[in-house]
């Protein structure tokens, strides 16, 4: 259980966050939502302890972030920011290795090479393990970072905008997994998103930031509404229901 | 298949130096072989050890700020040294203890750049953690001020003095005292075993500074310790054999296109034995070929700036492609 109250950070005098408070427990599914500026990776960074936080508390499986140590931390948590390529020669199977680094610190055991196995596997990566980063397209890359994340193993996993550079088809499968991932293994996980139509398909619960604010956060059936989401983005759009998933249409 | 690659690697590399020091100890002895052979196996460890520091320092340097056409020279030393020695012998004389007594000028000189690296890191670290670039910038401004005064105080010394100067200034094997070699390894070599213990941490961050805290890495605070290293060496080999700043650059970047990995275990051991090799001819070269006409430090300016600019022209086809 992830638990934030009054969670604020200001970047010269600006509050990129201002006093959010949420709850995000363990084994759920969670996307967060929001206009560009509102927040969003800012908060999942201070989540991740990425980026320290001025006020307010984060308290980690009941422990005070910053009190836990780094190392303890990365193999409870991993999180993902969206990142280029990286300038150094690596294959895919090196990369996912990096993975196993907070466990055995660069020695990998019989373990790790079977963690390592499995998570190429769940990202249909075995093929690619091979091939050198700099050879892989940006949605390749994506996953080769994904299954690196995975083969972390941790509880918690925080992505942020981890569909960025996928089409349709690796879009949607992008997400399948991280729901089998929650469902299957347990794990929670916690991701910024943009398509609303993919947060509102796939995860248990939204949280929607406007301005630095918490502007709503609920099961998705609560938040995906013609109400909350035409005032979140300030525009007109419809919500339509199909096989019990709300959609919303947003094109005109 | 890509270990049996480095080993064959390192053993080329290895008989490079093995013949390249048989060739220095025996060429040319006129008739003197074992006053030579004193004489010439004295600088052998300066060679291995300011090789080794150089390369070092300068893969860690690339690897902490994420550029490979950076040196550890831009945050300063060697201009922060060049001044020491420029100031002292301008104020001072050529009669004070500074110019006279070399150990106590190489301990003086040592710590002054290691407090200055302290001093530049530590108070970044406090205003504004994280931000590396601008330490760097300072650097950059602090060595630019030094070059300045030193050349101020230049254009104005002695003739004689400068003649005296200029010997301690451009980087130099020629003047190594055993009794320096000493204070220097038990500077470098400290330092080379704790680099060497921490090789699978330093490739975590390859992988940028987010994905290396996510993996469990203090970042800011790691590379201040990583800063202090690179200066640490950085200032040993300096005030060993005067300012070096392309020879470990050209080292690291051989090294990177030869092993083709990101490993520092190899990257480590295969850029100081390449820098180690690179020493070694260019002082034959120095030494027989002219005549100690000219010394290693020309040498090394000489095919590192041109090697510096190739590097620059292929990093910047390779944007293009």
């Amino acid at each position: 259980m992830i638990d934030v109250h009054g969670l604020t950070k200001s970047y010269e005098n600006k509050k990129v966050v201002n006093q959010v408070s949420l709850l995000i427990k363990k084994g759920t599914f969670t996307a967060c939502i929001g206009p560009n500026g509102a927040g969003k990776s800012t908060l999942l960074e201070m989540l991740g302890r990425l980026v320290p936080y001025d006020e307010g508390h984060i308290y980690f499986e009941g422990d005070e972030l910053r009190t836990v140590t780094r190392s303890t931390l990365a193999t409870r948590l991993s999180v993902l920011k969206q990142s280029s390529q990286l300038s150094v020669g690596l294959t895919v199977r090196e990369l996912v290795s990096f993975g196993r680094f907070p466990y055995t610190k660069g020695k990998l055991t019989p373990h790790c090479q079977a963690v390592i196995n499995r998570s190429l596997a769940y990202l249909n990566m075995t093929d690619m393990q091979d091939r050198r980063l700099d050879t892989l397209s940006g949605g390749q890359f994506q996953r080769a970072m994904i299954a690196m994340v995975l083969s972390q193993d941790t509880d918690y996993i925080l992505l942020d905008e981890p569909l960025n550079n996928l089409d349709m088809h690796h879009g949607v499968q992008m997400m399948q997994t991280l729901q089998n991932l929650v469902q299957d293994l347990g794990k929670t996980v916690v991701l910024v998103v943009h398509d609303i139509n993919f947060a509102a398909s796939y995860a248990d619960r939204i949280i929607a930031m406007k301005d630095g604010y918490l502007f709503a956060s609920g099961t998705t059936n609560e938040v995906i509404t013609e109400s909350v989401l035409s005032e979140l983005y300030e525009m007109d759009l419809d919500i339509i229901e199909k096989d019990g998933v709300k959609y919303c249409f947003h094109y005109k | 298949m890509k270990n049996k690659k480095w080993i064959i690697l390192y053993s080329l590399l290895a008989a490079g130096i093995l013949l390249a020091i048989y060739l220095y100890l025996t060429a040319n002895t006129r008739g003197q072989p074992t006053f030579a052979l004193r004489l010439r196996s004295q600088r052998l460890l300066p060679f291995i050890f300011v090789g080794t520091a150089s390369a070092t320092a300068t893969i860690i340097f690339q690897t902490m700020t994420q550029n490979v056409i950076l040196t550890p020279s831009i945050i300063g030393l060697e201009s922060l040294y060049i001044f020491l020695q420029t100031a002292g012998l301008f104020f001072l004389g050529t009669e004070h203890w500074l110019t006279t007594d070399a150990r106590l000028n190489f301990i003086f000189s040592l710590l002054m750049m290691a407090i200055a690296s302290v001093l530049l890191f530590g108070l970044f670290f406090k205003i504004q953690p994280g931000n590396l670039y601008l330490i760097l910038a300072v650097g950059i401004i602090m060595g630019t001020l030094f070059s300045s005064l030193t050349q101020f105080l230049q254009v104005i010394i002695d003739p004689n003095e400068y003649d005296q100067l200029f010997a301690r200034t451009v980087a130099s094997f020629n003047r190594v005292e055993i009794s320096l070699t000493l204070l220097s390894i038990m500077v470098i070599l400290p330092v080379l075993i704790y680099l060497y213990s921490e090789r699978n941490r330093l490739d975590v961050l390859h992988l940028g500074n987010p994905a290396a805290s996510s993996l469990g890495i203090e970042v800011d605070r790691y590379q201040l310790v990583l800063f202090l290293m690179v200066s640490l060496l950085t200032a040993a080999a300096t005030a060993l054999v005067g300012p070096i700043s392309f020879l470990g650059f050209i080292g690291a970047h051989i090294a990177y296109r030869l092993f083709g990995t990101y490993r520092h275990t190899v990257l480590l051991t295969g850029a100081s034995l390449i820098t180690i090799l690179f020493i070694l001819v260019g002082q034959l070269l120095v030494e027989h070929l002219f005549k100690l006409r000219v010394t290693l430090g020309v040498i090394i300016q000489f095919v590192g700036g041109i090697y510096f600019l190739l590097i620059l022209l292929r990093e910047g086809r390779g944007v293009h492609d």
